[in-house]
């Protein structure tokens, strides 16, 4: 680094007027990036790691602005420099990768053009070789069959194409710098390993540099040179990424560092010493770690299993390619001949013990949601039986379920916790819905009682019950959705992913609740995951899924330590880890 | 009237404190939605009180004073009978803003009802609401009107059904849209989970989400109502002479503009356009207001 830094950023503040006054989302940072360098902003959400790259390229929205600080470019003053400027610098020597591949790409014009017209605007190529140069970018991004998926539209490509195709986008000009914000979130870990593999190599060959922005400090640690860290809007560490996570040494680092489900410790090991979930546990509570170790609940092996899945399929009509109106505005595209039905579940079975949670593990598509959603009666199956506690569930029709006493007994915690909350309710009135629907508190001041005694349980505190879910941070809302679903004491609970939106200290805090909640109740779950690191913190038993059909099934410890199945161990190759 | 204030206090209801000093922020901002507001509080005043302080009579003729311009005494002037057009004007207003506000508050729970479980349930009930509503935007809608009540009958009443008939399709298609969105929407999914029925999750759960549009809808179309009312009145199919109505005034007041007695049709034009003007305004503010993207 003896020679100027690519870019340099000194003393960087950026404001943003608001109703309420002058908001400073980044307060004196300092980042320099030298060539060929990838540097990693690691920060929990609203730390400022995408403000001060907006502010970088100089895209700030109209609220925002530069107050102090300089950022400058190969040299030029990016903070004053002309519009039009940087309209040249954008695209041309620095590009960025956004979070979601699929917004990033305009879903009415084929991939193929989306890359032409790039090349087209900054000269790149000209009209008798644009068709091949697009065609040999998108081979250079590992896209199979490139001159196909030319002309293929983003929604008929997977998430992790989407991707490929915006990094051929962002890559097209040959830029100086890449900027990825958060490029992987919502990708498989797979698709994540091959995505981020991909952005290296290429910007490896071509002597770029990467600003690599994350929540996840496996990822910074395994793709990045160096680490900023960042908390509300400062820069609280620097380091390369070997010591960093060896030694850090501001305690937000440690704190962020601890959080990170990782191979070898318990859950409580991710909270910090001084910390609880908040959860009031009866002073008689055994702890967390003692019952884990016993693998499953003692009396789980002489009862008769909770949830009985058998040979358990769902099928969706698919149309065949090219039949219909579409086929008149659509150019032919040679396609495999294809099943008249999709079965996005594909004959599966498993049990489910009391007081057991079992982890449903596999990538987007694998079927496991719809799994989930079928044993959670939301959707009818095609074939084979779902029985919870004797009961053949799976034969009433999903709509009838919903007002059966049945309902109680299996619930459901929801991916989005903003989601699934009714905007226009209150916290306590969400938690009240079911407990009105189907329990058996009746009047104004039991219910509330009830709510109060709930949200007592789930470490949410009693003056935020009024409150609607705007009003709610991310792990209040996710807490509020926890005490819904425990609030009829149900037997099951589904948990779909339910730290998924959630920054690493909230989710290390959320799942510590969820184990207790667990022992404090009894009730068995079954938890739906993309990510293995979590699934063996909370689950005594996980069942692998690939296409439909289990691959693997097993104790945790033994799944996630010596697994048989091929799929499994490329699961667990592509979680990135901390260098420790 | 009284079903725009509770759809507002709905409004109001929800973000508490909250919301009330998001609509002050709001008005403040922007003043032109604070001088709608204004309007809009004066026309429901002129609506509420008008007929016990105008200083004439509407109905009451007095030919020696008939066809006066503008002065002291007439404000507005007086039309061929020697009727005050100020006081006029003024009482009209009740009449115009109930057919408006009525045949609104009808539309609304036909269209909006139609649509919202159009959208949520989707299959035949989205097809049969659809084609009703493509049949309806088939026809001019103002003819359309015209011949409801012409086939209905010269009523109150019917001025407003066929009001709320045309205005079906606008509604329709906003709540059916709006509903749609939510149908799978988490909130859906846990109402479900709770032991909601299909009935209930659509009437207390996507219906109140979808409030907020629909209200901006109404006040978008109620400047509409109104100049449908007139218009029919206009045409001779609405409310009957010698009912003070701008509609009807305008008309009559339409054949002595040659001969230079303009101030019969302006002024009842004035209040009609000021009417409008100020729905329409109101609309583009409530939509601020209810907008989620101005509330971070």
């Amino acid at each position: 680094m003896t020679a100027l830094p690519l870019l340099d950023v000194r003393d960087l503040t950026v404001e943003f007027s608001t109703r309420r006054g002058i908001v400073r989302a980044v307060q004196h940072v300092d980042i320099s990036v030298a060539k060929g360098e990838t540097v990693g902003i690691v920060g929990e959400s609203g730390s400022g790691k995408s403000v001060t790259t907006y502010a970088v390229m100089r895209i700030l929205d109209r609220a925002g602005r530069i107050a102090e600080g300089s950022v400058s470019f190969t040299g030029i003053d990016v903070r004053n420099a002309a519009e039009g400027a940087m309209r040249n610098l954008r695209g041309r020597e620095i590009s960025m990768i956004f979070q979601n591949p699929r917004a990033a790409l305009n879903p009415i014009r084929k991939v193929g053009h989306q890359i032409e017209d790039v090349l087209r605007q900054h000269a790149q190529a000209g009209s008798d070789d644009v068709t091949a140069k697009t065609i040999a970018i998108l081979e250079q991004v590992r896209i199979a069959r490139p001159a196909e998926r030319y002309h293929a539209y983003p929604f008929e490509l997977s998430g992790g194409m989407c991707q490929r195709v915006v990094i051929a986008l962002a890559l097209a000009c040959r830029p100086q710098l890449l900027i990825a914000d958060e490029p992987t979130t919502g990708l498989d870990v797979t698709t994540q390993k091959t995505v981020m593999d991909l952005v290296v190599e290429l910007t490896r060959a071509r002597g770029m540099s990467t600003i690599l922005i994350t929540h996840d400090l496996g990822l910074a640690a395994a793709y990045c040179d160096r680490v900023v860290v960042m908390e509300k809007g400062r820069v609280v560490e620097t380091a390369a990424s070997k010591a960093i996570f060896t030694a850090p040494s501001h305690p937000y680092t440690k704190k962020l560092m601890r959080a990170t489900p990782r191979p070898g410790v318990s859950l409580r090991d991710l909270l910090p010493e001084d910390a609880s979930t908040g959860a009031e546990l009866p002073p008689a509570a055994p702890p967390p770690a003692a019952k884990r170790n016993g693998a499953a609940a003692p009396d789980a092996g002489n009862k008769a299993p909770l949830l009985v899945v058998d040979k358990l399929v769902k099928e969706y009509p698919r149309m065949k390619p090219g039949a219909g109106l579409g086929a008149l505005f659509r150019r032919a595209v040679p396609e495999q001949a294809e099943a008249e039905v999709f079965r996005a579940v594909d004959g599966i079975s498993f049990t489910v013990h009391r007081g057991e949670s079992v982890g449903l593990v596999g990538e987007s598509g694998c079927g496991k949601s719809t799994t989930s959603t079928m044993v959670m009666r939301l959707i009818d199956k095609s074939h084979g039986s779902i029985v919870f506690d004797g009961q053949d569930i799976g034969a009433i029709p999903a709509k009838k379920f919903a007002r059966l006493p049945l309902r109680k007994r299996i619930q459901m915690v929801f991916q989005d916790p903003t989601d699934s909350l009714n905007p226009r309710f209150t916290a306590a009135r969400a938690i009240a819905d079911p407990i009105l629907r189907l329990g058996n508190v009746r009047g104004g001041k039991a219910v509330r009682a009830r709510c109060e005694a709930l949200a007592t349980q789930v470490g949410l505190p009693l003056n935020l019950l009024d409150r609607f879910p705007h009003q709610l941070s991310g792990g209040q809302k996710a807490r509020v959705g926890i005490a819904r679903a425990i609030a009829l004491n149900p037997d099951l609970i589904i948990l779909d992913e339910p730290t998924a939106a959630l920054d690493v200290s909230v989710q290390a805090v959320v799942l510590n609740l969820l184990q207790e909640l667990k022992e404090q109740l009894g009730m068995s779950y079954l938890f739906v995951s993309h990510d293995l690191n979590v699934v063996r913190l909370l689950c005594d038993r996980v069942i692998v899924m690939q296409a439909g059909k289990i691959v693997e099934e097993g104790p945790t410890e033994r799944v996630l330590f010596a697994p048989e199945a091929e799929y499994t161990r490329e699961l667990l190759a592509a979680i990135p880890h901390p260098p420790v | 009237m009284s079903d725009i204030a509770s759809a507002k206090a709905e409004v109001h209801a929800t973000g508490l404190a909250a919301t009330i000093g998001h609509v002050r922020y709001v008005l403040g901002e922007n003043r032109v939605t604070g001088f709608a507001f204004g309007l809009f509080v004066l026309i429901v005043l002129a609506a509420l009180i008008g007929p016990y302080v105008v200083p004439y009579d509407p109905l009451a003729s007095n030919t020696a004073a008939a066809l006066k311009g503008p002065s002291a005494s007439h404000w507005f002037g007086t039309d061929q009978l020697g009727r005050d057009i100020f006081s006029r004007v003024i009482v009209a207003t009740r009449l115009d803003f109930i057919i408006a506000v009525s045949s609104v508050a009808l539309v609304f729970l036909m269209g909006g009802l139609a649509g919202v479980a159009a959208g949520f349930f989707g299959g035949w009930t989205d097809r049969v609401v659809s084609r009703i509503a493509d049949t309806i935007m088939a026809f001019p809608l103002f003819v359309l009107a015209m011949g409801i009540v012409a086939a209905l009958g010269n009523t109150v009443q019917n001025i407003v059904l066929a009001t709320a008939i045309v205005n079906f399709p606008l509604y329709a298609r906003v709540a059916r849209a709006e509903a749609n969105v939510r149908r799978e929407a988490g909130f859906v999914q846990a109402a479900r989970l709770s032991g909601n029925g299909e009935a209930r999750i659509l009437l207390g759960h996507v219906l109140p989400n979808i409030m907020p549009i629909m209200i901006v809808q109404m006040s978008l179309t109620m400047g509409y109502a109104i100049l449908n009312a007139a218009g029919l009145s206009f045409i001779g199919l609405g409310v009957r002479p010698p009912t003070p109505e701008w509609g009807i005034m305008v008309a009559e007041g339409a054949a002595f503009m040659v001969s230079g007695e303009w101030w019969i049709a302006f002024f009842p034009g004035l209040a009609l356009m000021i009417a409008v003007f100020c729905f329409n305004l109101l609309g583009d503010g409530l939509r601020d207001i209810v907008d989620p993207q101005r509330r971070t």
